[in-house]
């Protein structure tokens, strides 16, 4: 699949010299999900305001379609939408006049039908006339998505897209954001929440201090970075580990029933085999046996705890 | 040119003036009264004529010249500074918009306001004196001129106002006063020579006494200096803007 972002080595420092992005470069594929995790203050914001032009970066280029987005930025800015972080809004417009705003900002002819099919996706149709102000938080990230969406981008950047929003509302979110890319729309996330970065992206990012520290596949990079724990549980408790099981790294859980024995998927062994035989050597029967994975979350913290650690030594 | 975007712009800034109707037309009409009470019954009573013009009709351009400078300062200074406190202002930016069609956009719209307010005023003004012009054309472009220069300084106190206070100091510290002392309400001939020379120093007169050539044929200065002055008002403007823009200052960090 052809790439729909080409970032290279783009550099930006704010005017208290402070740098925000260093020698980022990162290729987006066109129709993915693309999620950019990282803490605070990482540059996640940065980035995405450098790509659609609310910041100025000073070094590396940003293409989109193949277009530098300095040199082309009318074609580029027409095929790109952004959902700010912040709910920045109008607040004495209304939801219609908002978003037929937004559509003739990006250079479209008005198309009521259109923005009619769009408020209605988003459940908003019913608050057409109604001002942001006396809307929900929830509804007016919804305003901010139509707006985003009012000019048919190809590739949309959601900045937090969920921050401050109940679950309920987080999981309707996730079910727009899952539909806009069946629909072909490139969706290119930044979020605190892992769980959104599992449960919606294809691939992911993570940046600290301004830089790029990994990029890969969501699924490759927990069954890479990840470790599993398997749980044995047992009919009768262990009195006193001895015997064959002696020689395993493993805890057990109050009841003495449980034995959680935690390996990596990458290891060339990864003794499961022989610790299974070892407990029936010892004469112990097996009631139940699951596994559970890491999250991504854990690898996420994983791999800033390190970065960090990294940064202090340098 | 992004058309549609300049005109989205114009129309949500208008949809502003529309839905502050009376609060825009009433403030102008007020104070153009009370003006009208206090210079030309109350003192206008012992000044009868001014370069053989009556004083109530006399000081009308310069009403509307004060106006139309507080206005225009005002409405793009305030239209550009408010998405900036609001932060809406990122979807212009992110907009495949050019510097000019954001300026022209939001700086059309402050003029047209200002244009508006300036036909008020020239219709309050009838219903307490005789208001002749002489030269209807040449008002139009002394209006539209003034209008739009005017338009674009505000743009200017927009960008880099850090406060809503910032929007208020210019136009109360520098602009009334410049106009007030601009021959608003007398010609610069009734002062002593000292303080003639003094005047000249005042862009404002010349744009005043341009734009009452234009009623009157009567002024204090040459009309093409005035039409000097405003032009290069305007490019001053322009030149400013431009340059702060291919900077990205206050705008994008």
């Amino acid at each position: 699949m052809k790439n729909i972002l080409e970032i290279n080595n783009v550099t930006k420092f704010y005017k208290n010299s402070v740098k925000a992005l260093e020698n980022v470069d990162l290729n987006i594929k066109e129709g993915e999900i693309f999620a950019l995790l990282g803490p605070n203050g990482a540059g996640k914001s940065t980035l995405i305001n450098s790509i659609c032009g609310i910041v100025n970066f000073n070094t590396g280029t940003i293409k989109i379609n193949n277009m530098d987005i300095v040199k082309n930025y009318r074609t580029t800015r027409k095929i790109t939408g952004i959902v700010p972080q912040e709910l920045n809004l109008e607040s004495f417009e209304t939801v219609w006049n908002n978003v037929n705003y937004s559509r003739g900002l990006f250079g479209k002819k008005p198309d009521h039908n259109y923005i009619e099919k769009l408020l209605k996706q988003l459940s908003l149709w019913d608050k057409k006339d109604n001002k942001i102000k006396e809307l929900s938080g929830g509804m007016k990230r919804r305003v901010l998505i139509a707006k985003a969406l009012s000019h048919q981008p190809k590739l949309l950047f959601l900045d937090e897209p969920t921050a401050s929003v109940d679950v309920e509302l987080r999981k309707d979110m996730w079910d727009v954001v899952k539909k806009l890319n069946e629909d072909g729309v490139t969706i290119i996330l930044t979020t605190h929440y892992i769980e959104e970065a599992e449960e919606l992206s294809d691939r992911v990012a993570v940046i600290n201090d301004g830089k790029i520290i990994l990029v890969d596949e969501k699924d490759k990079l927990i069954k890479k970075l990840g470790e599993k724990t398997i749980k044995i549980e047992l009919f009768e408790p262990i009195e006193k580990i001895n015997g064959n099981l002696s020689k395993y790294n493993f805890t057990l859980d109050q009841t003495n029933k449980i034995i959680s024995h935690t390996y990596n998927l990458n290891s060339n062994t990864t003794d499961i085999t022989e610790l299974l035989n070892d407990v029936k050597k010892d004469g112990y029967e097996i009631k139940d046996i699951n596994t559970e994975q890491s999250s991504l979350e854990e690898i996420f913290i994983k791999l800033i705890k390190e970065n960090n650690n990294e940064l202090v030594r340098n | 040119m992004n058309w549609f975007g300049i005109k989205a712009i114009y129309i949500h800034e208008m949809e502003r003036f529309r839905r502050t109707l009376f609060q825009s037309l009433a403030s102008p009409i007020i104070t153009t009264s009370l003006y009208f009470v206090v210079f030309g019954s109350a003192i206008g009573s012992r000044i009868t004529e001014i370069d053989g013009i009556n004083y109530g009709s006399y000081i009308v351009p310069g009403m509307i010249m004060l106006t139309i400078l507080t206005q225009s300062i005002s409405n793009a200074s305030f239209a550009f500074y408010f998405p900036r406190f609001t932060n809406t202002i990122y979807e212009i930016l992110a907009a495949p918009l050019s510097s000019f069609e954001i300026v022209l956009g939001f700086v059309g719209a402050a003029a047209s306001k200002s244009l508006i307010i300036g036909c008020v005023i020239i219709l309050t003004a009838n219903f307490f004196v005789d208001v002749r012009i002489d030269h209807p054309l040449l008002m139009m472009f002394f209006l539209i001129l003034t209008s739009i220069t005017f338009a674009l300084f505000g743009f200017i106190i927009g960008m880099y106002a850090e406060g809503f206070e910032g929007l208020q100091i210019i136009p109360i510290l520098v602009i009334t006063p410049l106009v007030f002392l601009g021959g608003s309400f007398y010609s610069i001939n009734m002062l002593p020579e000292f303080w003639q020379k003094i005047s000249l120093l005042n862009p404002v007169l010349y744009l005043i006494s341009g734009f009452r050539y234009s009623f009157y044929e009567v002024s204090d200065v040459s009309l093409f200096t005035s039409t000097l002055t405003i032009l290069t008002i305007l490019i001053g403007c322009i030149i400013f803007i431009t340059y702060t823009f291919s900077k990205g200052y206050r705008i994008k960090d």
